[in-house]
């Protein structure tokens, strides 16, 4: 048994309404009580938040991690430590590992020795949607979801061919599965390294046009629509989609879409001066397109804010920029990133909050991602102003391919409890 | 009128069954009820045929049966070659490789050729849907669908419906589950139609990739897990998962198939106690069901399934046999 915890003088920023609220919460390794509580049981530990802000830990549903097979990049272990300091509670890996995790006994490898190595922070294996990432036969996404599986991904391979991504939404909806898919044509995509547009013609970089998105989500909503398939789109980055989900979702197609936090902040200008840690899949686009997107989850329409995280080592980043790998880090800044988007008055917090906790929650059945009774307590406690200037040197992330590098962010988490445990701070 | 058989004992001596409207038996969808539940009546007066020593009448003495089979066939080829010697025709099998259409020669001229030797009965299987309904148009004789393409199999499913009236004693009423491949199974499609037309309830189960589009408007019930499929089925019928869909992408693999679709003891408990197992063969062990359950008597009728096709396809070369030998009009 956990003994119990309460944190009083909080602001409580709870995923479910839209406003911050003074009070306390109580919990041992669930949440026992939450709001204006009076007293504690006897032997409980007392916080005073001192009015530190108090959320659920945060639900990162797009998480690279090298383990196994490319541990120089990151680990279980290094991954969770970033996670943990960044207030992400749980990660969603992607599948794209060495081996792929395609196989239910690969699921079973990362649900076992995840959590294990990472120090608490919990990890939840995205399972292949095609053998061997290939895009052309489905993975065993019944055996895969029963072993605890929440996702179906191609990780950053879209598939081509229409008729595999319809058999596997069709398939998918026997077991209510996630099939999460990269709109991004690749023909059109084709050796582009940045948003397409005037930028890059001086630059001379070749550009990947915003339609490469549009035509492909266009395809994809019209598949989930004929299916009746659950589709996220991942990580959208351009305003030109945006109308094409919205009249999706207005028909009642069973589409959603996640953005990159980066995605939400940054825009191509970033990319100026050849910066490769800014080059990124899909692309920084136009600050229109940032404004855009931002609107997006203001209004629900993109429902999940994800960091992406993309671990990379120097040697594949200081390269000529069309050399260069592309991906960021971002367990460790997805908060802060987010949060800018709070100082600025662009998206109000809890909005914010609720794209990285219950959200995702919903998304993936998962029973965290909320302030409520009897919900695991997953809970970070954030000073939401403090400012620092990230050095990505100092980051816990075996890799430290940052383009928030050397930026000035607000919001530091002082503390994580996972299931009643600190995890970090205290 | 067609001759009364000599083979059969006395005490079964029937009373003369209706004069049969088709001249073709190309699908089910042709059939109203009467006509269905006629051909099992016949079914049944032939069925204790198999169990006498001399076994074989002479109703269709003088008639030619052609077997024509464009697609491999062991079971269907053989009971319909001796459904067609117990009733005493002259049964000639063509298979595909021995036949000029290997050479090149169109379903048309094949027609018109085997209608030049003056077949009374052809007995057809092609691969794609709706040609034996073609070559049906190009000659002059009786002809029975022995499956075609992806469409009807309709001695399968009266087969089948004289199965299950035989073990149950009826089928109207009944909850009948078809599962696993419906979308590439004429037998589904027969079936369906079948076992509606005579009062039963059908219900298809199978992956969602594996069910037709509009499969739900053909009166029957669709689901896409077997415990909430098979719950109160009286019937559990089992389709064949082809070798070749298994690489089409349809579904992940075998083993998945089988864990979510396959019937084993476990999910034959979700149907009702005393269901019984139906399976057109031939079957994918540890695919499409489990030995346990095909092999146990108890629940199987998978074997009785093929002692009833012959019979049955008896009854529906006498019916069609009273149209009268193909020759040379005047």
């Amino acid at each position: 048994m956990t003994r119990p915890t309460l944190i009083k003088n909080a602001k409580l920023i709870d995923p479910a309404k839209n406003k911050v609220e003074d009070g306390a919460i109580l919990f041992d390794d669930k949440i026992i009580d939450v709001g204006a509580i009076t007293s504690a049981p006897d032997g409980a530990e007392i916080i005073d938040a001192q009015g530190l802000h108090l959320a659920p830990g945060l639900i990162d549903m797009r998480v690279t991690i090298g383990e196994p097979g490319a541990e120089h990049k990151e680990t279980f272990k290094s991954a969770g430590r970033a996670a943990a300091a960044g207030g992400v509670t749980t990660m969603v890996m992607q599948p794209n590992t060495t081996p792929i995790i395609d196989d239910q006994s690969l699921v079973d490898y990362v649900l076992r020795r995840g959590p294990d190595r990472s120090g608490g922070v919990r990890v939840l294996p995205a399972a292949a949607l095609t053998k061997h990432l290939d895009g052309e036969l489905m993975t065993e996404i019944g055996l895969m979801a029963e072993a605890g599986a929440v996702l179906f991904s191609n990780g950053d391979k879209p598939i081509v061919s229409a008729r595999v991504l319809r058999r596997a939404l069709s398939y998918a909806t026997s077991f209510g599965a996630l099939i999460a898919h990269r709109p991004e044509d690749p023909y059109l995509a084709e050796g582009g390294v940045m948003h397409e547009g005037e930028l890059a013609a001086r630059l001379g970089l070749p550009g990947i046009p915003a339609v490469a998105e549009l035509i492909m989500a266009e395809r994809d909503l019209a598949l989930a629509e004929l299916t009746g398939g659950r589709l996220l789109l991942d990580m959208l980055s351009s305003a030109q989609t945006l109308p094409s989900l919205k009249r999706a979702k207005g028909r009642g197609v069973n589409a959603f879409a996640s953005v990159n936090v980066h995605h939400l902040v940054l825009n191509e200008q970033d990319v100026d001066g050849y910066r490769t840690f800014a080059k990124l899949s899909p692309p920084l686009r136009s600050e229109d397109d940032r404004v855009a997107l931002t609107h997006a989850v203001t209004d629900g329409l993109i429902d999940v804010i994800v960091s992406g995280h993309d671990p990379q080592q120097a040697e594949d980043k200081r390269l000529p920029f069309e050399e260069a790998a592309f991906g960021a880090v971002g367990l460790e800044t997805l908060l802060a990133g987010a949060l800018t988007l709070h100082h600025n008055s662009d998206v109000a917090l809890n909005t914010l909050i609720r794209a990285m906790t219950l959200k995702p929650a919903e998304l993936l059945k998962l029973p965290t991602g909320r302030l409520s009774k009897n919900a695991p307590a997953d809970i970070i406690l954030i000073d939401i102003g403090a400012p620092f200037k990230l050095d990505s040197d100092k980051l816990r992330s075996k890799s430290n391919n940052s383009p928030f590098d050397e930026k000035l962010l607000q919001g530091v988490v002082k503390r994580t409890f996972i299931a009643g445990k600190t995890v970090h701070g205290g | 009128m067609a001759q009364r058989p000599t083979g059969v004992k006395k005490s079964e001596a029937r009373t003369s069954p209706v004069r049969f409207r088709h001249k073709h038996l190309l699908q089910i969808a042709d059939l109203n009820r009467e006509e269905a539940e006629s051909l099992l009546d016949r079914a049944e007066h032939f069925a204790p045929l198999a169990e006498q020593k001399i076994k074989k009448l002479d109703t269709l003495r003088g008639r030619t049966q052609i077997n024509l089979f464009f697609e491999n066939s062991t079971r269907t080829q053989s009971s319909f070659e001796l459904a067609g010697k117990r009733m005493g025709a002259d049964v000639v099998n063509m298979s595909v490789k021995s036949s000029s259409v290997a050479k090149g020669e169109t379903l048309i001229d094949t027609a018109t050729t085997l209608n030049a030797m003056r077949p009374d009965l052809l007995v057809v299987r092609h691969g794609s849907s709706g040609a034996v309904e073609l070559l049906s148009q190009k000659v002059d004789c009786s002809v029975i669908n022995a499956g075609d393409g992806k469409h009807e199999h309709p001695t399968q499913a009266l087969l089948d419906a004289f199965t299950i009236r035989d073990n149950l004693g009826h089928v109207e009423g009944l909850t009948i589950a078809i599962c696993g491949d419906v979308m590439h199974s004429r037998v589904a499609r027969s079936n369906v139609a079948l076992l509606t037309l005579l009062g039963a309830q059908v219900r298809l189960i199978g992956p969602p990739t594996l069910m037709p589009a509009g499969a739900e408007r053909w009166g029957a019930k669709v689901f896409h897990s077997m415990k909430d499929g098979l719950k109160d089925a009286d019937v559990v019928m089992m389709l064949r998962v082809q070798r070749e869909r298994m690489a089409g992408g349809f579904f992940p693999s075998a083993r998945e198939f089988f864990w979510f679709y396959g019937l084993d003891e476990d999910k034959l408990k979700f149907a009702k106690p005393g269901a019984i197992v139906m399976h057109p063969g031939p079957m994918n062990r540890g695919v499409e069901i489990d030995s346990s359950v095909a092999d146990n008597p108890k629940v199987s009728v998978i074997e009785t399934q093929v002692r009833m096709g012959v019979a049955v396809r008896m009854a529906v070369l006498e019916a069609l046999a009273e149209h009268g030998a193909n020759t040379e009009k005047a």
